[in-house]
């Protein structure tokens, strides 16, 4: 049997990883996101897709991060949300999130992130103002909690790209899915 | 006080300091990413040339962008003229800034003299691609090859850039091969040169 160990630190996890040069990480969804541009032509749908691919990317990346982060069951919802900020982020981005304005039900809370490594280079023409940059982002929190039973609605607040002093996404649990067994593998 | 706290603060990114070029993300981030920008991309097509321009054009971006930052940052501004003078950058500069090593090599074609190639045994972007059967000789390398080409095209060497999957005897993965076909005129200039 492996030595039980516990959630290994965000730092240490990162460093257990294989990384690529954040560049080509922010130069290649820049290029998804003016080829987005390009075909959809409403911003909108660009948002959409962005969060769609997020979703898509959150749905298959949960199970690399609870497989290599040996963190345990969450106790509640403020747990996960510290789990996301602090492991989930930097696993992935190497960056950390803060976690902030809980409302009173504990449902609802806020990432705020200082560093986001989708926009370096990036200035939003005029012609874009409505676009959400970051929307593969919320995408991605969205696609992972579902996949351990958590049904959120994810929306940006404060986007530097817009002006705004920090990169901050909220986060409102709706439904806690019971998890159900046998799971069937047809359907 | 009326009027205060909603001025907006749009920071000109000429304005902000570039990055070094140091900072990290996982390998998985990138390779979910480039999943969904192939898997979008399928959808947008119907056949696998159709895919692999694509592809292409999306790298081609990527190249643009990366020649301008490296020859600011790792070149002083200056930007090479001669032809193998902007395939070493490739092979070296810009290799290692975005797959974090050298290519494995860069050869001439032996039976074109128009003809340059530089070879990868694995990929970054193959890494976690397995190519299904019925897509044939598609290779997501196409990106790549975009990138390629967008350096080269933006530092006035117009090519053609392809991306190959060549069999290693002894091997199970092909390496994959960046085939740079140069336009006529480039070679021309360059032999005025002598």
């Amino acid at each position: 049997m492996p030595p039980a160990t516990g959630p290994k630190s965000g730092d240490a996890l990162f460093a257990s990883v294989d990384r690529v040069n954040a560049e080509l990480f922010t130069l290649t969804y820049g290029a998804i996101v003016r080829q987005l541009l390009t075909d959809l032509e409403e911003v909108e749908e660009v948002n959409k897709q962005l969060d769609q691919m997020g979703y898509n990317i959150g749905t298959r990346l949960v199970d690399e991060f609870l497989a290599k982060s040996n963190v345990s069951r969450c106790v509640d919802f403020k747990e996960t949300a510290d789990v996301i900020a602090k492991l989930g982020f930097k696993m992935f981005l190497g960056v950390t999130a803060t976690v902030t304005n809980w409302d009173a039900e504990g449902t609802s809370c806020s990432f705020v992130l200082e560093d986001n490594p989708l926009v370096d280079f990036v200035e939003l023409p005029d012609t874009c103002q409505g676009l959400q940059y970051c929307n593969v982002l919320s995408g991605v929190i969205r696609g992972a909690l579902e996949m351990v039973s958590m049904k959120t609605e994810v929306t940006w607040v404060r986007d530097m790209l817009r002006g705004d002093d920090a990169y901050e996404m909220r986060v409102k649990l709706t439904k806690q899915v019971p998890e159900e067994y046998p799971y069937k593998d047809d359907d | 006080m009326i009027g205060v706290g909603k001025a907006k603060q749009y920071a000109n990114v000429l304005d902000k300091p570039l990055s070094r070029g140091r900072q990290e993300v996982s390998l998985s981030a990138f390779a979910f990413l480039f999943s969904e920008l192939v898997q979008y991309n399928q959808t947008q097509v119907d056949n696998i040339a159709e895919l692999e321009r694509r592809l292409e054009d999306a790298g081609y971006a990527v190249g643009a962008r990366v020649l301008e930052l490296l020859c600011h940052r790792e070149k002083g501004n200056r930007r090479e003229t001669r032809l193998l003078g902007i395939l070493s950058f490739i092979h070296s500069t810009v290799w290692k800034v975005l797959f974090g090593k050298v290519a494995d090599s860069l050869e001439k074609g032996t039976e074109h003299e128009d003809e340059y190639m530089i070879s990868e045994k694995e990929l970054l972007v193959n890494r976690f691609i397995s190519v299904p059967k019925d897509m044939g000789a598609f290779n997501c390398g196409a990106f790549v090859a975009g990138i390629v080409r967008g350096v080269l095209e933006n530092a006035g060497f117009p090519a053609v850039v392809t991306a190959h999957f060549v069999p290693i005897e002894g091997q199970q993965r092909p390496r994959t091969t960046i085939l740079i076909k140069f336009a006529e005129e480039v070679l021309q200039r360059e032999a005025r040169f002598g």
